[in-house]
């Protein structure tokens, strides 16, 4: 069933009354709403899908006995067991191969990187086994497996804890990018992911885990390939995803003091991409600025904006505009930090740029 | 003439012939000349022995199993297809063929035809078979190791009572997917085995430049927590009474790692000329051929004629004959096909 996204409040404040944290159990606020953060929104659709399907099974570095390091599989242990439920050594390469050759005969598996960036070790098995299986097999073999864990900067944690993949792994054929901004939209992802036959690589945001909503207590699905748009306006389309979806929503604000209207398009899955709703946008600004945490050299602002140039040529005033995560490693340094991250700063300059064509 | 050595038999390996008794021997005999003889047969279709002509059927990398066939052979005879599985490197032709799957499709997929095993779209590195559970068919040295972990979690978590078995290479030894998989497999106690085909080069590097210890299971095995055998893979009686050991061990919860010392008698594939090792070398090993010698062996008994040999060889020749001639007539794959089951139900974009 797909629902209609609820009243966005970008204004929500973070960790007011969700913590601590809570695993799948939500405050009910009747009007069949439930007050869940992202993290227990996540939590919640893998319960929820457990309870219907057996062949479920959640396994990572401490995801069971120690309820996930980000806390996002809390409670899943004592709900579902140990076969369920399953503690891996820091064996990226290994579980993650494990998890395809699961899927391969009859499980899926549902596998937690503690941080994308651990999910380099395991780069062959996402892409040589999980991403290929189903071509190179003629359709013989599936591969349901959702792969899942934080993605993007974390808070100054420097150069090897702070990549974002959307784009890396939207590259390749075979691969289904999901990389959702708010809780309801995790919820509704997650439910799709574990209903359907490919591999998902399931970006979240340790910065996000937090980020409270209303959403509803009955059972809903999002498609994959369908966005959203996050605030309307008339002026200028920003697109971008996850974190930055936030980062965005915040530029509009200030933007719109001085008159800029800005509408905010969240894809919410890179792959499929749903160029549509960005292209519906643009032909009605004329503007396109896209903000990612991936770099910008093969970006997912590149294809977006290649694309639409392509569908739109005759509808720009502006070249399109690109914010992205300056090109070098994460700095430690505050200062450094904040400049190399897509900023709402940033996304107000690249904006102002666009609107004085 | 060199001297080579193989390991000492398994125990139970002097009776194997019996205990497997005619029927089963003959079987694994026909198996083994199937095997090779399609392998012969897709080795003259690259067209490589005949330079200067357009022959050229077969193209991009083919890995040959010839010389090895009484270790996937060996361990065939212990597993239900029904309930185990299987699953090996890049050399995975023979895994196919003992899978039950028709060599018609093989050599069509090796012609990159339509009517392939899959579908045109996986070439010689790319065998499967999902009814009998052999999943592959992997390009990448080691790659395919935690996936075979990974049925073994499937037939532990479901209780279907089935075994994986890995075969790899000596060459995937050194790879960290192995150490990997051999360490989540007896800490989590599944029903794995995994078999080293030691045919003692790794491409065009000797094991001993690459490998740190001679004797790969009993070296390794232990340092998991796990059983460890080794075995004369050129011998199929030897093979057939370790793999029924390992087997039995995994069914009961307990991993294995098994060394099967073998021998490719072609290159690492149909491009290499061999020039690290010696013809000499090549002789000594074509002695103890698995092939030539369970043949002698039976004809010594009397299980075998001489007249039923020559119509083992003249049915697999035909049925080979039959699988050029279906690859040959097959269609290429329509260009439609270029973007099927790139998703297992593509996702639509909206718009």
């Amino acid at each position: 069933m797909t629902v209609a996204t609820p009243p966005f409040r970008a204004s929500r404040p973070i960790n007011q009354k969700t913590e601590p944290f809570l695993g799948r159990k939500a405050t009910v606020l009747g009007n069949g709403l439930q007050l869940l953060n992202l993290r227990m929104a996540i939590c919640q659709a893998i319960a929820e899908e457990m309870e219907r399907d057996p062949t479920i099974v959640v396994m990572g570095e401490e995801v069971a006995q120690y309820n996930g390091a980000y806390k996002v599989t809390k409670g899943l242990l004592d709900e579902f067991g140990p076969d369920r439920v399953l503690d891996t050594p820091i064996t990226e390469s290994g579980f993650t191969g494990l998890a395809v050759g699961a899927a391969m005969t009859g499980l899926r598996p549902v596998i937690e990187y503690m941080s994308w960036n651990f999910s380099f070790p395991a780069f062959d098995q996402i892409i040589s086994n999980a991403s290929k299986m189903s071509y190179m097999t003629g359709g013989l073999f599936n591969v349901p497996l959702v792969m899942r864990g934080p993605n993007g900067a974390g808070p100054r944690v420097s150069s090897q804890h702070s990549h974002a993949v959307e784009a890396l792994f939207a590259h390749f054929p075979g691969l289904i990018v999901v990389s959702p901004s708010t809780p309801f939209d995790a919820k509704g992802l997650m439910k799709t992911a574990l209903r359907q036959q490919n591999p998902v690589c399931f970006l979240e945001n340790e910065m996000l885990y937090g980020y409270e909503q209303d959403i509803p207590v009955a059972d809903y699905a999002i498609p994959f390939g369908v966005g959203d748009i996050k605030r309307p306006g008339r002026d200028c389309t920003i697109v971008a995803v996850n974190r930055s979806v936030h980062w965005a929503l915040e530029a509009a604000e200030e933007l719109a003091k001085s008159g800029i209207d800005c509408e905010v398009v969240d894809p919410r899955t890179v792959k499929p991409l749903d160029i549509g709703l960005i292209a519906e946008s643009v032909r009605k600004t004329n503007r396109l600025v896209t903000v990612e945490e991936c770099y910008q050299t093969g970006g997912i602002g590149a294809e977006i904006a290649t694309q639409i140039v392509q569908m739109c040529f005759d509808d720009l005033d502006a070249p399109p505009e690109r914010v992205t995560t300056s090109e070098n490693p994460m700095p430690y340094a505050a200062n450094l930090e904040h400049e190399t991250l897509p900023k709402p700063h940033r996304i107000i300059a690249a904006v102002r740029r666009a609107c004085s064509r | 003439m060199i001297q080579i050595s193989q390991p000492p038999r398994h125990a139970a390996a002097a009776t194997a012939r019996t205990v497997m008794g005619q029927e089963r021997v003959l079987n694994a005999l026909r198996q083994m000349l199937r095997i090779r003889r399609f392998e012969e047969q897709a080795e003259k279709q690259t067209g490589i022995f005949r330079p200067g002509t357009q022959i050229k059927k077969i193209a991009g990398f083919l890995h040959l199993y010839i010389g090895q066939e009484a270790v996937q052979t060996g361990f065939a005879q212990h597993l239900d297809p029904t309930i185990d599985a299987t699953v090996t490197s890049y050399r995975c032709h023979a895994l196919a063929i003992l899978a039950g799957e028709p060599t018609t499709a093989l050599m069509a997929e090796l012609f990159g035809k339509d009517t392939g095993n899959a579908r045109g779209k996986g070439g010689s590195m790319h065998f499967f078979s999902k009814k009998s559970r052999m999943l592959g068919g992997h390009g990448i040295v080691g790659g395919q190791i935690p996936v075979g972990t990974g049925a073994a979690f499937s037939a532990k978590y479901l209780k279907t009572g089935g075994v994986s078995v890995s075969y790899l290479g000596d060459g995937a030894v050194p790879q960290g997917t192995f150490h990997e998989s051999l360490n989540l497999a007896a800490l989590w106690k599944l029903p794995a085995i995994y078999v080293v085909e030691n045919n003692r080069y790794g491409m065009g590097t000797a094991c001993s430049r690459a490998v740190s210890v001679e004797n790969i299971a009993e070296a390794k095995a232990p340092g998991y927590g796990m059983v460890g055998l080794t075995c004369d893979g050129l011998d199929l009686y030897d093979v057939w009474a370790t793999a029924k050991e390992a087997v039995a061990l995994a069914r009961s919860g307990q991993p294995v790692l098994v060394e099967a010392k073998t021998y490719r008698y072609r290159g690492h594939s149909a491009s290499d000329a061999g020039l690290y090792r010696t013809k000499d070398e090549v002789d000594a090993y074509k002695k103890l051929d698995p092939i030539e010698r369970i043949k002698t062996d039976l004809l010594s008994c009397g299980w075998l004629t001489a007249a039923a040999w020559d119509t083992l060889e003249e049915d697999v020749a035909s049925e080979v004959a039959t699988a050029v001639r279906f690859a040959e007539d097959s269609p290429e794959p329509p260009l439609n096909e270029l973007a099927t089951h790139v998703y297992a139900a593509t996702p639509a974009a909206k718009g």
